[in-house]
């Protein structure tokens, strides 16, 4: 069988969105390195209840590192230190018995806080609404092969598109943008026909959208690329400068 | 009252009975659909479909999800794909196909004439999910590209790479945050129904709470549509997302909606197995992964030698040898059970032995690595992410899971339920898949149901009855919601020595051991009682942490988990009363000299529909025949 580990943690709690926040230590002494690291969470917080006290908040739901709602600083890394893996699929066995981590929440000014490690990323999906989407009502639709894509685009609209909207991009930048996120959806819309004839309002709406709510700007740092456990290159930012000019010149 | 089981199918031939249904609604004049509220609850693929579909139509739509998006509901984990006869590929597929696998694959244990019209109209979603900009996969012309899957002997399953349902859910999130934009939307997220008001005899309105404030509201609407998902988590471990949850359909349920086959479960047999007590959730490997697969285990029990250290002669791809024609791609629930009793004999492999070997090293020397990394790489990766084991070199382990849950609330052929203005769309109704579900077709059913469904049956509703005006201020209104205040107040004030998590695992490990792959009466007896223990235990020793009023994950599960505790007793007296094997519903005394299910269609060609009379203890069972009058029963036979 596996060994029993022991992690000590260094977690941010924060009682509400106005309260101060701290870090405040723990050691969990049975932790195991087939656990998923929000699993050591589980295991934390049923030792807090159990001595009384309040566990951790931490959002999170499918745990297999593709609804987005997991997020959180793990030693300073947005999702911690595996390459291209949402915290929910983050393994023990990268850490050693003794080990200290350091966890806390999103930091963003667009993402005000809620409680401990969970945040309001709502900004998301208002720009979304902003323009991520075709104008396509139900029912009206041609047969779906009556126009061809070529492979090429469907698949890098598919690599675009794969964004869970998690926030690490958000997390990672120095200035809080959300260009990432942002350009994933306007780069995946753009490379697919059916996105074509809204693409300059879209990319327009979205950007304005995107700075309405406090995002910062892009200045080309790629952290977000670094952190996205979805691998979304950083071409999409490129892409989506592209979009904007062409729309702005027209 | 037998009339409430009246599933109001159309009468006509089967392949007209939906146009029928359609010339024959009542309409909603356009200038009033504004004027009534429609409340969604859930916006998973059935729910953000509906929403979208019905705020395109004008109709003033509130819309509520436990997220904190709707975009991240638990069909975002969807992998595999999206069923549809479209028959691209040229090899032989039509809707009858697509709705005769559907119903034998369901163990004739589904109505007629909703599956006919669920083959009918999923070409339609594909049509619209492109228009959408889904990218579903493709070939090097251009054109859409099709796989086989789980069950199925045609090439009809859609997908995009393996995130099928991520993309299929982003299309419906976006169709309804363009909605949003637009103003028919609005969207409640991080926000759960806790109760259903019923005024008149009509669902008229919901009591939610902010998950976030803990803030307890009021919501009046003219309909109420519930897309809240399956209830899999009952088994504490399951694939479903860790908020998949039975409260609101079993609030439903309480308030007068009848629940239908709720011993209907799905265990899929390729999940990653469970390592450890603290395991929180199962994590689904595709099915699609069985296409290139094989499935074998040691021929020996307990031979613990590496896999690559066990000669041909000495593995037994049990799949294949039982069941020839199929292979390894036999319907979930004999794949599962097999996986089983391979276990059960001792030779199941891996460390606890609760696993067996999924192995690509044959497609791998045929197609190439390749061509099995450009179809399932981002599966490889994850499996080895979970594991710390590459499959490229060394064979999977997987173990069957629950998965899906074929029963929910009843509902007739409009999606209505027993409750007149209740709706219930998508896996929480039991309407589509009989005892057993075949893959790719949740998706399917849930788009067809919000998309092509509800707009027509909820103008019918609408237009067709009176809806009398009434306010949150009605008694209704305030019951409801000191019924769930009071709840709360009481889980809080337990204050006892175990924690939510606790219970929940030990009703999951009850319903696994006795409710599970294999059922008898003398196990479901036991069930029915330990279940009714352990949540007379829960009341009195549960130690829920924290407020009310804060954002508080615990008391959230609190409530969840005590709906579970009477849901559990259900599935066992519904189990218990179904006195056959069928789909994904195996009693061991109901079984052929090899073991394979025998369905007893004299007795039990019925829906069961369960009335809620104040104790899952004495809930009434009611009754819907199912007529086949177009396909034979026959036994079905994977051989
Ligand atoms: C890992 C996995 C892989 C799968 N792969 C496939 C596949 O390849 N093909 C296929 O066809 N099917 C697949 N399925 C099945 C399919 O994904 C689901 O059956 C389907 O997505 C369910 O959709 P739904 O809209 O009914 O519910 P869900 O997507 O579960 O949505 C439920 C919604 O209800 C909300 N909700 C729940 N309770 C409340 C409440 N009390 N108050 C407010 N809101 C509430 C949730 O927040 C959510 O928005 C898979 C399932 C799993 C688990
Ligand atoms: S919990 Fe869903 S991505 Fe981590």
């Amino acid at each position: 069988m596996s060994h029993s580990m022991r992690i000590h943690l260094k977690v941010w709690r924060q009682a509400g969105p106005n309260a101060p926040g701290r870090f405040e230590s723990y050691t969990v002494e049975n932790a195991n390195e087939h656990m998923s690291f929000l699993e050591l969470l589980d295991v934390l917080n049923e030792q807090l209840i159990k001595e009384g006290k309040e566990p951790v908040e931490f959002d999170h739901d499918c745990r297999e590192g593709i609804c987005g709602s997991c997020g959180v600083v793990v030693d300073g890394v947005a999702h911690g230190p595996q390459p291209r893996t949402a915290v929910c699929q983050l393994h023990m066995r990268h850490y050693k018995s003794g080990d200290t981590i350091t966890v806390e929440p999103w930091r963003a000014k667009a993402f005000p806080a809620i409680r401990d490690l969970v945040v309001d990323r709502s900004a998301f999906d208002r720009i979304m609404a902003a323009g991520g989407y075709v104008s396509v009502s139900t029912g009206n639709a041609p047969d779906a092969n009556a126009i061809p894509i070529s492979k090429v685009d469907a698949d890098l609209a598919m690599d675009y598109a794969s964004c869970i909207g998690c926030g690490a991009c958000v997390a990672a930048c120095p200035n809080a943008s959300a260009s990432l996120f942002t350009a994933a959806k306007i780069s995946h819309l753009a490379k697919l026909p059916q996105g074509s004839p809204e693409r300059k309002m879209r990319v327009r709406n979205m950007v304005e959208q995107m700075r309405k709510e406090g995002f910062g700007d892009c200045s080309n740092h790629a952290e977000c690329e670094a952190v996205c456990p979805k691998g979304i290159s950083i071409s999409a930012i490129a892409l989506m400068r592209r979009e904007y000019l062409k729309a702005a010149t027209s | 009252m037998a009339s409430k089981l009246d599933a109001r199918i159309p009468a006509g031939p089967l392949k007209d009975k939906w146009d029928l249904y359609k010339n024959s609604i009542k309409l909603v004049n356009p200038a009033n659909k504004r004027k009534h509220t429609v409340l969604v609850v859930g916006t998973g693929l059935a729910g953000g479909s509906a929403a979208a579909a019905l705020g395109e139509l004008g109709y003033n739509v509130k819309a509520f999800c436990i997220q904190d998006s709707a975009r991240r509901a638990h069909s975002i984990a969807a992998q595999g794909g999206i069923n549809a006869a479209k028959n691209y590929p040229n090899d032989g597929d039509t809707i009858w196909r697509l709705f005769y696998d559907t119903i034998k694959g369901g163990d004739y244990r589904a109505r007629e004439a909703n599956v006919y019209r669920l083959a009918q109209v999923a070409n339609n979603i594909i049509d619209q999910c492109v228009a959408q900009g889904v990218p579903f996969a493709r070939e090097y012309g251009g054109l859409l590209d099709n796989r086989s899957f789980g069950g199925a002997q045609v090439s009809r399953t859609f997908y995009a790479r393996g995130q099928t349902g991520q993309q299929l859910l982003l299309g419906a999130y976006q169709a309804m945050m363009r909605q949003v934009s637009a103003g028919t939307v609005t969207m409640f997220p991080r926000t759960e129904m806790l109760d259903l008001v019923v005024i008149d005899g009509r669902a008229r309105g919901i009591i939610t709470r902010d998950l976030v404030t803990g803030k307890i509201e009021r919501h009046l609407g003219d309909a109420v549509l519930l897309a809240t998902g399956g209830y899999g988590n009952v088994y504490y471990l399951s694939t479903n997302a860790k908020n998949s949850n039975v409260t609101a359909a079993w609030r439903c349920h309480r308030r007068g909606a009848y629940f239908s086959n709720p011993c209907f479960t799905q265990i899929h047999p390729t999940c990653i197995p469970v390592s450890g007590d603290y395991q929180s959730k199962l994590t689904l490997m595709s099915e699609s992964l069985r296409n290139d697969g094989r499935v074998w285990v040691p021929k020996k029990p307990g031979d613990t030698r590496h896999p690559s250290q066990i000669p041909e002669g000495e593995r037994d791809y049990f799949l294949e040898r039982r069941y020839p024609s199929f292979g390894n791609l036999v319907p979930r629930d004999v794949a599962s059970r097999n996986a089983k009793y391979v276990c059960d004999e001792g030779r199941g492999v891996g460390e606890t032995q609760l696993a067996v070997y999924l192995d690509f090293a044959d497609s791998i020397r045929r197609l190439g690595r390749n061509k099995i990394e450009e179809r399932y790489g981002n599966l490889f990766e994850m499996y080895e992410r979970i594991t710390g084991e590459n499959p490229y070199e060394v064979p999977m382990r997987i173990y069957p899971a629950v998965h899906y849950t074929m029963g929910g609330l009843w509902v007739d052929y409009g999606l209505q339920s027993t409750i007149p203005g209740l709706f219930v769309l998508g896996e929480a109704n039991f309407s589509d898949h009989g005892a057993n579900r075949l893959g790719a077709s949740a998706l399917m059913q849930g788009l067809a149901d919000g998309y092509f469904v509800i707009p027509y049956s909820l103008g019918d509703y609408l237009g067709g009855t009176r809806i009398e005006a009434a306010s949150t201020d009605h008694d209704a209104f305030e019951a409801a919601e000191t019924d769930a205040r009071q709840r709360i107040g009481k889980l809080l004030s337990v204050k006892g020595s175990r924690t939510v998590t606790e219970f929940h695992r030990d009703l999951g490990r009850i319903m696994w051991d006795h409710v599970g792959m294999s059922r008898t009466k003398d196990g479901l007896e036991q069930a029915v009682d330990a279940i009714a223990a352990l949540r007379d235990e829960f009341w009195q020793n549960v130690l829920v942490p924290g407020e009310p009023t804060t954002y508080n994950k615990n008391l959230e599960f609190a409530g969840r988990i005590a709906d579970f505790l009477e849901l559990g007793e259900l599935m066992a007296r519904d189990a218990l009363m179904r006195e056959e094997s069928c789909g994904g519903h195996f009693r061991e005394e109901f079984q052929t000299e090899d073991g394979e299910a025998v369905r007893n269609d004299r007795d039990f060609t019925f829906v069961s529909a369960w009335e809620f009379t104040g104790d899952p203890r004495t809930s009434v069972l009611h009754k819907e025949t199912l007529e086949f009058e177009n396909v034979k029963l026959s036994t079905r036979s994977y051989a």
